[in-house]
């Protein structure tokens, strides 16, 4: 059995440290050492300078900071990794000493966090105070409509970054334009990349068809960065280009990415990352995407690989740049797994939580599927709910999510026919604002979006034009919108680190919104907007939904009667009811109505010749109390108890209030048939023929869970009926 | 107010202008001196190497995209050989842009040693 538990797709790897199969530690990974003469970097991690290969040249030339090296490096590992956690020490003080630590140091030093540890450091080590989150936004077919469409609903979600990427490289410029007109028409100052070949990346950044860059990938080997085809002389270049163009820009690299192209060496995951982390510093880019991401399933497959991956992000905190926090590609097919590799990031809050969460259908993100994907967005809401943290993501309403599907939809059909770009039908808009995922737009042309995709490049047509698109086709909203994203570029806030836009075009980021955390009491906390937002998920019910519920199935078949006596008829059986039946209660948690169930229990009570009176108890809502003091009112001293709620039991009259003969106590799945045999029962009880007793009926689900709510709110109804001056009154049941 | 690279004040990138197609691209691209002043702050925040890139940047606010994307090429594995790291580096000089020329030839000399040249 254990066997067939979805954990067991997992594939697991013993440590192979020749293959760099090693989360924390290879006997493989240098010492940090640092020697500074004459202000330069003359040896590092034991390797002399006429050794440095290209990763270790660029770091040691501008990654170290030789002001506190000295200081930094002759800290104790673990006395600096207190510092990380402990909340007197400031974020400043650790950031500063860290800027003199090598790449071997610093690794020592996260790998020495404990998992509750690296918790707290990230809590206090991320550079922006206010969390967030990015979506992948991506289909199939590359269909522009579709991705307008989608963008808009990630947006609606609260995302702030959405990352889309192609299954046909050429098609990028036509879905950097569709995310772009999507994101616009749902919210302002969304961030829109679309990750492909670095130098065509490049090419939109610069041509202003996206707002931000990620796929600037770091290796940790010179062999597998030259494998990857670029040098980190070559990165450097390419961030600064990005910035010339008021771009903003993040690299990405991850645990892993080195055993899965061959070239780790035999070092650890760990140290490996830490030189693509202090390159990342180095070169000057803002931000790092790490935490495994494509190396994700590798990392998780050894031991202590979850961990590595978290402690990634936080040397990435910790060399004061944005932290986009991996949770990325999906690394298990196991729902506890992988919750549990993301649940300290979302506890914690990190610049983002998720470095792709799929907004769209698994079978759609052309990354692969995420970690989490648009099936999950109920149970992160949840999750954000139940910890009383910000993960990024609100409740969209439907209504207003149909809505801008639609506007987006239209509004990207009429840019691409103002622009020349595409024509696409009404039919075509239809499927696409209706559409869960690709498969239901049925089989588009995709020339038709290969067209539009050249047109645009050939063209040099960027979000100038698009703007104007919408502005012409009578979408000023959002046409102002993408206007305000490009008066962004020009302002080149946003180029500082960990910047992101709330919807009033504010710029969030270190500089704006300094993390302040400094123990409890501080740091970021929800502002009361916010938290109502993260509390108000859709499916949450009060006393009120639920009395209206009720009033639905109020029915006149119960008539109130005159006060109940004393009966003496032998074979007769009182069945109680609580005090809220047939006045605010009128279907039990198993959907039956209440009259129906009474229904059941008389001709139970009928077939076994027995005769019944129904009495409402005003005095409790005790199901004991009520079943005792019908069973006190019956000629047979037999009663059945039943609350509005479902849960019913046989007493009898000389049996102390809470025992009783039969309890049918799990309400939520006690069927029509089994109130008869509780009928049926109760009458041979009553004629002294032995029953044959009813057995509970049994679930695996966590039937509390779904139902407690109801319970809850069913049981105020029926108190706010219990009036202890009432006498009880006999019940007509219309038969 | 922030100049563009135009020289327009960012603050008229209205809709308004936009209906009279009076904005164009260098309406809405960074000048070099907005650059400097990013640097400044992140200079201030703590991260010397984002200021340093940012002065990169402003060097290569200058230079036509087509040509960054060249150097960006010129500067990949095996791609030149250290004349034409030189001439790119002279040409950044040229520019003016020193800070990346700098970049270039220091790249050159570890390209040389690690093997990297074409």
């Amino acid at each position: 059995m254990m066997d067939q538990q979805r954990v067991n797709l997992d594939g697991f790897a013993h440590e192979d440290v020749g293959l760099g199969l090693v989360a924390l530690h290879s006997p493989h990974d240098p010492a940090p050492s640092l020697v500074v003469a004459d202000g330069l970097v003359v040896e590092m991690d034991g390797r002399a300078a006429e050794d440095f290969d290209a990763l270790d040249s660029l770091i040691a030339t501008h990654g170290i900071d030789v002001s506190v090296a000295e200081e930094a490096m002759a800290l104790e590992d673990v006395a600096l990794a207190r510092m990380f956690v402990d909340p007197a020490v400031p974020r400043a003080e650790v950031v500063r000493l860290v800027a003199g630590t090598t790449p071997a140091k610093l690794a020592q030093v996260v790998a020495l966090l404990r998992p509750a540890e690296l918790t707290m450091a990230m809590t206090k080590l991320r550079a922006r105070r206010t969390p967030s989150n990015q979506a992948h936004v991506t289909n199939l077919l590359d269909d522009p409509l579709l991705l307008a469409a989608d963008a808009a609903t990630a947006a609606a979600y609260g995302f702030r970054e959405l990352e889309t990427t192609v299954p046909v490289l050429a098609d990028a410029p036509s879905n950097a334009v569709a995310v772009t007109v999507g994101a616009a028409v749902a919210s302002a100052g969304i961030l829109v990349q679309c990750s492909v070949e670095e130098a065509m990346e490049l090419e939109m950044g610069m041509r202003g068809l996206v707002s931000y860059a990620e796929t600037v990938s770091l290796y940790g080997t010179e062999s597998v960065f030259v494998d990857g085809d670029d040098t980190p002389y070559s990165k450097a270049l390419l961030a600064a280009g990005y910035a010339s163009r008021g771009v903003k820009m993040r690299v990405t690299s991850g645990a892993g990415a080195e055993v899965l192209m061959g070239g780790a060496e035999g070092c650890s995951m760990l140290y490996l990352e830490s030189r693509c982390v202090s390159l990342a510093r180095a070169i000057g880019a803002q931000g790092v995407q790490n935490g495994g991401i494509d190396g994700a399933s590798v990392a998780g497959a050894v031991p202590r690989g979850v961990r590595a991956m978290m402690a990634e992000n936080v040397m990435v905190m910790a060399r004061n740049l944005e932290a986009c926090t991996g949770n990325d590609a999906l690394m298990s097919e196991s729902d506890v797994r992988r919750t549990s590799r993301t649940l300290p990031m979302l506890l914690a809050g990190t610049d983002f939580v998720c470095s792709g969460f799929g907004s769209i259908q698994r079978y759609d993100n052309m990354f692969g599927p995420s970690q989490w994907n648009a099936e999950d967005i109920d149970d992160w809401l949840a999750m954000q709910r139940d910890w009383g943290v910000d993960g990024g993501l609100r409740t969209a309403d439907p209504d207003e999510v149909g809505r801008l599907r639609r506007r987006a939809a239209e509004a990207c059909r009429d840019v691409y026919r103002w622009l020349g770009l595409a024509d696409f039908t009404d039919d075509h808009v239809e499927l696409a604002v209706d559409a869960v995922g690709s498969k239901d737009l049925g089989d588009p042309d995709p020339m038709v979006v290969l067209g539009a995709a050249q047109a645009i490049r050939s063209s040099g047509l960027g979000s100038l034009q698009v703007a104007r698109a919408l502005q012409e086709c009578g979408y000023d909203e959002a046409a102002g919108r993408v206007l305000e994203m490009l008066g962004a570029r020009v302002q080149g806030d946003h180029l500082q680190t960990a910047a992101i836009f709330d919807e009033q075009m504010q710029v969030m980021s270190l500089v704006t919104d300094p993390n302040d955390y400094a123990g409890p009491g501080t740091g970021y906390e929800p502002d009361d907007r916010r938290q109502a937002e993260i509390d108000a998920i859709r499916q949450a019910r009060g006393v009120e939904d639920l009395r209206v519920d009720q009033a639905q199935w109020r029915s006149d078949d119960l008539k109130g009667g005159g006060p109940s006596v004393q009966g003496s008829d032998p074979r007769e059986v009182v069945i109680g009811l609580s005090p809220g039946v047939g006045r605010t209660v009128w279907r039990t948690l198993s959907g039956l109505a209440v009259v129906d169930v009474l229904r059941e229990l008389l001709a139970g009570l009928e077939e076994e010749g027995c005769t019944a009176r129904v009495v409402r108890v005003n005095s409790t809502l005790d199901l004991g109390m009520v079943g005792l003091t019908a069973a006190r009112l019956a000629g047979s001293g037999i009663g059945i108890g039943l609350q509005g709620k479902g849960t019913a039991l046989i007493h009898r009259r000389d049996l102390p209030p809470l025992a009783n003969l039969e309890l049918y106590s799990m309400a939520p799945i006690i069927t029509s048939s089994l109130y008869r045999l509780l009928g049926t029962n109760a009458g041979r009880h009553a004629k002294g023929a032995t029953p044959v007793p009813a057995r509970n009926p049994y679930t695996d689900e966590a039937v509390e869970a779904r139902y407690h709510t109801s319970v809850i709110a069913l049981v105020a109804l029926e108190r706010a009926c219990v009036d202890r001056s009432l006498d009880n009154e006999d019940i007509e049941v219309v038969r | 107010m922030t100049r563009a690279f135009s020289g327009r004040d960012s603050d008229e990138l209205t809709l308004d202008r936009l209906s009279r197609d009076e904005l164009g691209a260098d309406d809405v691209r960074i000048h070099p001196e907005t650059l400097e002043h990013q640097a400044r702050v992140a200079e201030r925040h703590a991260n010397p190497q984002l200021a340093a890139n940012l002065r990169r940047a402003a060097e290569l606010a200058l230079v036509p995209e087509d040509e960054v994307m060249a150097m960006y090429e010129a500067l990949r594995p095996h791609r030149s050989s250290a004349e034409e790291l030189e001439t790119l580096a002279s040409t950044l000089d040229g520019y003016p842009a020193p800070l990346c020329a700098a970049l270039v030839r220091e790249a050159a000399e570890v390209y040389a040693r690690r093997s990297l040249l074409r």
